[in-house]
């Protein structure tokens, strides 16, 4: 018994090591998905973003078709790299509305003259409150919305060039 | 003098990650005046997880999402909500994930376990000392 428990250190040791190293050495992966996936969207009620766009309420993303919820905010750089993909998506015929966060009515008007307005509505998003209700943890973030309200898919991140037939494949399933 | 120089201007370099311009929330740096209300806001907030710098408390964090967090726990609270049923209603939008506070999850029971098995080993080596110590 004493003679084993001498190797007791060792053995602990190496453990605690496969442990640290597993971790060191598995891929970072901070990406926060919603649990409302799969659920109806939280109810809200946004004043508009843009001069020339209406303002969003959820009631409006149940219109029996699929449509594409973006988050976005004009003081985000990736948004502005995504904007061609959204582009593109509007082009395929899909309907985008947006909510802006924490962002400011003459900022989001600048922003869409100079990357293009793919959105139909606009929501500002103020403080952040209809982001948090969504479990959205950042910007930019894309929800597919079924035609009955419910979010059918989130994309974390901006949508790439590559990711666009994805998303297309994922309007088309969420009737 | 280059390298003074030089080392001036890092000293005056903004933090480079994009934030939001609008000012923060009301209630984001602001404490609730009731400070029984502000003292179960604040340990709230020392629980909950920031979304953006995922290892800082919404208490200790500086990012915009985490300020808008704060306000909006801290208006709850004012409203009367308890501090328990805001962990639940984030729990159910970001997962375990968003809580420092342990659940009661099965994968958790080990953790639960740790102390009282360590304490009964601890006990165990105790009581073959004595019994030794005595023969």
């Amino acid at each position: 018994m004493r003679k084993l428990l001498i190797w007791l250190p060792l053995v602990l040791f190496l453990g605690f090591f496969g442990l640290f190293a597993s971790g060191l050495l598995r891929p970072d992966d901070r990406i926060i998905t919603s649990k409302l996936v799969g659920k109806p969207l939280p109810a809200f009620a946004l004043p508009a973003a843009a001069s020339d766009r209406p303002p969003l309420a959820n009631m409006q993303l149940a219109t029996g078709k699929p449509r594409l919820l973006n988050i976005f905010a004009s003081w985000c750089v990736p948004c502005a790299a995504e904007a061609p993909q959204l582009m593109a998506l509007k082009q395929a015929g899909v309907e985008i509305d947006a909510i802006a966060i924490r962002d400011a009515r003459p900022d989001v008007d600048a922003f869409l003259k100079r990357y293009g307005n793919p959105y139909a509505r606009i929501g500002l998003d103020a403080r952040s409150e209809v982001q948090i209700a969504l479990g959205s943890s950042g910007v930019p973030e894309s929800f597919v919305i079924d035609g009955r309200g419910r979010i059918a898919y989130q994309h974390v991140g901006d949508i790439r060039e590559d990711d666009v037939p994805m998303i297309l494949n994922r309007l088309r399933s969420a009737k | 003098m280059k390298a003074l120089l030089a080392l001036l201007a890092l000293m005056l370099s903004v933090p480079s990650f994009a934030q939001s311009a609008l000012p923060p929330a009301p209630y984001a740096d602001r404490q609730i005046a009731d400070p029984a209300l502000e003292k179960k806001a604040r340990t709230l907030m020392e629980t909950i997880r920031c979304l953006t710098c995922q290892s800082q408390s919404i208490a200790d964090s500086n990012a915009s999402m985490a300020g808008d967090l704060r306000s909006q726990i801290r208006e709850r609270i004012l409203a009367g909500e308890q501090p328990e049923h805001i962990r639940a209603w984030l729990i159910e939008r970001y997962g375990d994930w968003v809580s420092y506070e342990p659940t009661a999850d099965p994968i958790l029971w080990p953790l639960w376990a740790a102390p009282l098995l360590l304490l009964g080993l601890g006990l165990l080596i105790l009581r073959g000392r004595i019994k030794r110590r005595r023969p």
